[in-house]
């Protein structure tokens, strides 16, 4: 076998977390109309407030067209074939999690969350997303004496209904584009986080969110809000099972960081991607971007992509307050008939504005990994600064990576500074390694987690394990 | 020094070898007994660096014919990782540099794969620098070079060494050294020549291949083999390589080919 042969085996692993959890759902009928945009509201007892803002979303929507300028080239999706809101039968929001079903606790268990007190992640808060709801949040209690609030949007949007009002889409605007509008119309749960003043979260917050059915569209949303003087560290992670459908996750993120606050957001996405001949997965259209409202405020994302059919995502951060800093780093790794379009936008609005961009792309089997990004400096972002660096490594010949950077100065004295480098695993180098003693697969997992360090260096450290972990797992497999 | 009853550690019979189509092994045989130093030696292209990319499981090049046994292994049915494993060691000639991946981790993995085939337990990260700390003063190597990529940005001296290191923490059975002397200044030869000799030992061997005589006035061998299109022609001691220096590689094929008219 030629080692051609042997890498491409190597990156092509049967997927982990494909079980269905078999459990009742409640499910709506399929389609979208304004009828079902009003019964999701009144699903969730909604206030008025957010019945108007999804009626508004949903009319702006219905206006705007799917955009098609990346490319990506899937088969069109029937908006009237999804479906929109998806429960687990048994949920009536738990008071303790000895109420949640145990079929629950067992999907998460078996992907590696558990959620039960004994178990539980230590110095991490899980809130976990399955379908269409948020089933259980720990340590809610031991934060809220911090006055930190996490829990389910659903939740927040009854108990702290004048935060969301005031925040929810002020980021994301509900007309922003097409995904983002169809979000805000009928998004069903996801997180929400507030860290009020001078709070140092006391530890890492988690998402997990979890599809189960395959006909089911997830819209989560999570809003997350530091106030002044605050931080905060927020991970989330993704899967779903085996379909040989595509299933429609469009998320909207929105992050608010002011004076001197700062956010760390951290993404493993290991959605489905769908089997080697490209059917099934999921297409992860997401929008998320954060707004450092606040001087010397700081936005960090960092992510780590392996999974989905089509992945199109652009964690964005826009740059107001003076001195703010934005931050992104992304591991893109890509197999079979994949097709990943991520990357950032730095907006520079504010004087002495910072960002930095460390991509690094991998690109294996036929699939397409694109770097996209914009780098914006605004008239009054003087003096601000931007470094980007976005690197692409392929394994094979078949795969392509592009990077597409756009500038825009509209000021003369910000400077931006752009790298970029394409290199391929050389058989060279594998041999170096293997001659040493050191297997195939590990030879090559060495090297790919040596071009993601500067990435994986800035995950929290359970997460950075994790990510290693991950892309061995997705490059590994027999030899030869 | 040379004992004829010591074991045979590798033993190459009728090697026929091509890369990309391009036959460039035409019939090598080598026997190497335990505690020997062989030089193979030759123009640019006469096959010596073929023939240890060969022992050493390169995937570019294809073996024809022939047979290696390594130890009483079978060497050519063995994947690279694995050769490695039981005890050959490949010195390249230009080694490769791996950006990302730490020297320090990359050596740790190397030698722990070796200590496991020998039965002998792994190192952790602290015991590891310890040991990697004794042996590199053979070298003379900046620990410094530790902490970044595998070759990354080193000089060509630095490479050698680095390369010379990876033989002292992997105790190999046999090693080949491909060309170690070129690129290196007289100091930094002196160096590599002084860790290599002190690594010689009376149940190891070393496969020294090289086009100058120079290194070999510092590691001295039992034998000096001198390989032209394809085969080992001649076969002395050492001072068949002084005989080259002296008169050049023209001077042994014009030897050869008036022996074959006659």
């Amino acid at each position: 076998m030629t080692s051609q042969n042997v890498v491409e085996d190597l990156v092509s692993q049967p997927y982990k977390y494909g079980f269905v959890t078999d459990i009742e759902a409640e499910k709506i009928t399929k389609g979208i109309t304004e009828d079902v945009v009003r019964l999701i509201s009144s699903k969730k007892n909604e206030p008025e407030f957010l019945l108007d803002f999804r009626l508004k979303a949903y009319k702006q929507w219905l206006k705007m067209k799917e955009p098609n300028w990346a490319e990506l080239g899937y088969s069109k999706l029937d908006y009237q074939d999804i479906i929109y809101y998806s429960a687990p039968k048994s949920n009536q929001k738990k008071q303790s999690l000895d109420e949640v079903d145990p079929k629950l606790l067992e999907t998460f268990d078996k992907l590696g969350i558990p959620l039960s007190e004994q178990k539980r992640l230590s110095n991490v808060a899980v809130d976990a997303v399955f379908d269409s709801v948020s089933i259980a949040t720990t340590y809610k209690e031991q934060l809220a004496e911090q006055g930190v609030v996490f829990c389910s949007i659903s939740e927040a949007v009854n108990e702290y209904p004048d935060l969301v009002q005031k925040y929810l889409g002020t980021v994301v605007p509900l007309n922003d584009n097409f995904f983002a509008a169809l979000n805000s119309a009928v998004f069903s749960d996801g997180s929400f986080v507030y860290i009020p003043k001078g709070v140092e979260c006391p530890m890492d917050l988690s998402s997990y969110f979890r599809i189960n059915s395959g006909d089911v569209g997830q819209f989560e949303r999570t809003l997350i809000i530091a106030e002044d003087h605050s931080s905060v560290s927020y991970l989330e992670g993704c899967t779903a099972p085996m379909f040989d459908t595509n299933t429609l996750h469009a998320a909207v993120v929105e992050l608010v960081a002011l004076d001197e606050a700062s956010i760390k957001y951290s993404t493993v996405q290991n959605w489905y991607s769908g089997d080697e001949n490209g059917v099934g997965g999921i297409y992860n259209f997401v929008t998320k971007r954060g707004q450092c409202r606040g001087h010397r405020s700081k936005i960090s994302w960092s992510q780590v992509e392996t999974g989905s059919s089509i992945t199109w995502k652009y964690p964005s951060c826009v740059l107001q307050g003076k001195d703010s800093v934005g931050e992104f780093y992304s591991v893109a790794l890509t197999n079979n008939m994949q097709k990943a379009d991520t990357g950032t936008k730095m907006i520079h609005i504010g004087p002495g504005t910072r960002s930095t961009i460390v991509s690094k792309g991998i690109s294996a089997g036929n699939s397409s990994n694109s770097y996209r990004g914009l780098v914006q400096m605004g008239p009054k972002a003087v003096a601000a600064r931007n470094y980007s660096q976005c690197d692409s490594m392929l394994i094979g010949d078949k795969a392509a990576a592009n990077t597409y950077p756009y500038i825009r100065s509209q000021n003369a004295i910000s400077s931006i500074e752009h790298e970029a480098s394409t290199c391929r695993i050389s058989e060279d180098q594998l041999f170096y390694l293997q001659s040493r003693g050191i297997g195939f697969e590990e030879a090559v997992s060495m090297m790919v987690s040596g071009f993601c360090r500067d990435v994986f260096n800035q995950l929290p450290m359970e997460f950075a394990a994790e990510a290693d972990k991950l892309l061995a797992l997705k490059l590994e497999g027999s030899v030869g | 020094m040379i004992n004829s009853s010591s074991e045979t550690i590798l033993e190459i019979s009728d090697l026929h070898a091509s890369v990309e189509d391009q036959s460039i092994l035409k019939g090598v045989n080598l026997r190497i007994n335990a505690g020997e130093i062989h030089a193979v030696m030759g123009r640019n292209g006469s096959g010596k660096s073929t023939l240890s990319k060969v022992l050493a499981g390169h995937p570019s090049y294809k073996v024809n014919k022939g047979k290696v046994v390594f130890l009483g292994k079978d060497l050519l049915s063995l994947e690279p990782e694995e050769r490695s494993r039981i005890g050959v060691f490949l010195g390249f000639q230009y080694p490769v540099e791996i950006p990302g991946v730490s020297n320090l981790e990359f050596l740790r993995v190397a030698t722990n794969s070796r200590r496991k085939q020998l039965g002998e337990e792994e190192l952790d990260t602290f015991a590891f620098e310890d040991l990697v700390r004794s042996r590199i003063k053979l070298v003379q190597m900046d620990p410094a070079f530790l902490e970044r990529s595998v070759n990354e940005g080193f000089s060509g001296g630095e490479k050698k060494r680095n390369e010379i290191l990876q033989m002292a923490l992997l105790e190999p059975v046999l090693s080949i050294l491909d060309e170690t002397d070129s690129g290196l200044d007289i100091d930094a030869l002196r160096i590599v020549a002084a860790g290599v000799n002190e690594l010689a030992k009376p149940e190891n061997a070393i496969l020294l291949i090289t086009h100058y005589q120079r290194l070999l006035s510092e590691i001295t061998p039992d034998f000096v083999h001198v390989m032209s299109s394809g085969k080992i022609v001649r076969t002395g001691g050492c001072e068949l390589a002084l005989e080259l220096e002296r008169l050049g590689y023209e001077w042994l094929e014009e030897e050869l080919s008036s022996t074959k008219q006659s």
